[in-house]
């Protein structure tokens, strides 16, 4: 684990002078990809709620029962549950912890938090992503004028209240946020991790550049000539990326922009089950759907054919008129 | 029929949440009645409404019948004019561009201070609520309309935790926090219509919804209430309003 909230600015650019910036091919297996989290890392999740998460990789990383993680995302929702019911990660920091809007609490986080010794620890969106801004500009902090006057600010010694400089106006500093590793998934990129992202792309650029490594995993492939097409649509470059693996449908049951929606039969199944008991419902989600399958290829087919083409239809539906 | 069986309780809060949205404006909604309500109001007297999404979507036109899940969904983007990232789109209400923020509200106090954190001492809760989103960011820098159930339990004296602030603990606390702009404009409940008081930014009830009485209002509340000297009775639900909304969420999604 970290000894420090903020990493210091001379072991950032150490850490980045020893990283291969080269264009290189960087495609492995999803089982290599999740050897470059190891245990107690700070991982930051790109996507946001039930858009672009990196399920497969989550998948592969309980699978692999990786341990004492630390976990950041802008909106958590089953993969909050996930990672704390399978024991990978013990904290997780974020703005907003549910499984979805359309089903209350959940009663997976209450129990960790609530009874477990797991903790949320709790920013505004706004702050998520000023940390992580803060984090890929390579400085300490952020001002942001949120979180002022509630109570979250006194959850949160990590923020410093200032008068401007300037002003003297009151203001909240929040610290830089480094992930040891980030974890984003995206609809396409090429060997060396030239990314394209479709539609919402939520705090994913500044997530890349803030992490001391990326792991992309994508829905498919694209040559570099593909991507030299149409460079204005590549969103992280290839520099920041250290791995790359190719998952199509990545984020099932959640969603990926322009080619699936949330597979919201198994969400609702999946809720209903982990709420009713978020101990051993949970156990037996994991074992149908985590340890048991072979392959995601078989994990997909236990979500069932119906549903991910059913998800599909309506994922492409976006882009018609 | 009866003027209550015309439509249900979440029906005529998104159709009195929606008439307190004008022409023009811009407005940052939260999942739930807030989207639903901003769509109608789009859909019905403010054609030129902006709305804008924390997923980071500007100028939204959800389609009738595909409401997304939640703000962060694709669904959110059809037919939008931009996206945008999640953290730039807050930055638009630091910046002082977004007129109005809409979203729910789980417990509020007599300030218009909303709880979505704890219920019981944060230090070891009763119950770990979901968290701000981007509640506390909306309720920091804009003004505010909350849609939300009318219970006891949820309109308290003093909310157990500030998770997004309304006007803290009165007069010019909030301004006195580091709040200088924004602040809590509207509460709308299947019951009443409140706005605050210029002085001492508490409570009050402005107009009653159709049917409604004052010791009803009351009664549901874990406070004295304060009502407007100029107190009135909302109009209901006009059948255009409700076919619009009905047409808009015909699964009912959040109208239930």
């Amino acid at each position: 684990m970290p000894d420090t909230l903020v990493e210091p600015y001379t072991r950032l650019r150490e850490k980045m002078a020893q990283r291969n910036r080269s264009l290189r091919e960087k495609v492995v297996s999803l089982e290599e990809a999740a050897g470059f989290v190891q245990d107690g890392m700070k991982v930051g999740i790109g996507g946001s709620t039930m858009s672009r998460t990196p399920m497969a990789l989550l998948w592969e990383l309980i699978r692999q029962h990786r341990k004492d993680l630390s976990i950041s995302r802008c909106i958590v929702s089953t993969d909050g549950d996930l990672v704390f019911g399978s024991g990978i990660a013990n904290h997780v920091v974020t703005s907003w912890f549910a499984q979805g809007i359309l089903w209350g609490l959940s009663k997976v986080m209450r129990h960790h938090v609530e009874n477990g010794g797991k903790r949320y620890e709790e920013w505004s969106h706004m702050a998520v992503g000023m940390r992580f801004r803060a984090g890929g500009m390579g400085v300490p902090f952020l001002p942001t004028r949120a979180m002022l006057g509630s109570d979250i600010v006194g959850q949160r010694p990590e923020a410093k209240q200032i008068d401007c400089p300037f002003t003297g106006e009151k203001l909240l500093l929040v610290p830089a946020l480094n992930p040891d590793v980030a974890l984003i998934h995206v609809q396409r990129c090429d060997p060396y991790g030239n990314a394209q992202i479709d539609g919402l792309q939520f705090m994913d650029i500044d997530l890349a550049l803030a992490a001391n490594s990326v792991i992309l995993t994508t829905e498919r492939i694209v040559s570099n000539d593909q991507i030299r097409r149409a460079p204005d649509q590549t969103k992280i470059p290839f520099f920041c990326v250290d791995a790359v693996v190719e998952v199509p449908y990545g984020s099932a049951p959640h969603e990926c922009y322009g080619l699936y929606e949330p597979m919201m039969r198994h969400m609702e199944a999946y809720v209903a089950q982990v709420n009713a008991d978020p101990v051993k419902g949970m156990q037996e989600y994991l074992d149908r759907y985590f340890y048991s399958p072979k392959s995601w290829n078989e994990y997909l087919s236990l979500i069932g054919m119906d549903e991910v083409l059913e998800a599909t239809q309506k994922g492409r539906s976006i882009y018609n008129d | 029929m009866t003027e209550a069986q015309r439509y249900t309780a979440s029906e005529i809060l998104a159709i009195l949440s929606a008439r307190q949205l004008q022409d023009g404006q811009v407005v940052f909604a939260g999942i739930g009645v807030p989207l639903l309500a901003a769509t109608l109001a789009q859909r019905t007297r403010c054609p030129a409404l902006t709305i804008l999404f924390e997923g980071g979507v500007v100028g939204a036109f959800v389609e009738p019948g595909k409401l997304p899940p939640s703000t962060n969904d694709q669904r959110c983007t059809k037919r939008a004019n931009m996206v945008l990232g999640s953290a730039d789109v807050l930055l638009l209400l630091q910046r002082g561009y977004v007129d109005v923020g809409f979203m729910g509200g789980a417990q509020i106090d007599q300030f218009g201070n909303l709880n979505s954190s704890f219920i019981g001492d944060p230090a070891k809760p009763k119950t770990r609520l979901p968290g701000t989103g981007g509640g506390n960011d909306i309720s920091s820098l804009t003004n505010m309309i909350v849609a939300m159930k009318h219970e006891k339990r949820r309109f308290v004296e003093q909310v157990d935790f500030i998770t997004s602030p309304g006007f803290v603990r009165g007069g010019t606390s909030r301004r006195d926090s580091g709040l200088p702009s924004g602040g809590m404009w509207r509460v709308i409940t299947e019951l009443a219509v409140f706005g605050f008081d210029d002085r001492t930014r508490r409570i009050k009830v402005l107009a009653l919804n159709p049917g409604v009485n004052r010791e009803e209002v009351q009664d549901n509340t874990g406070f004295r209430l304060d009502f407007d000297e100029k107190l009135h009775v909302t109009s209901p639900p006009t059948d255009h309003e409700l076919e619009t909304l009905r047409m808009l969420d015909p699964d009912r999604l959040f109208t239930a």
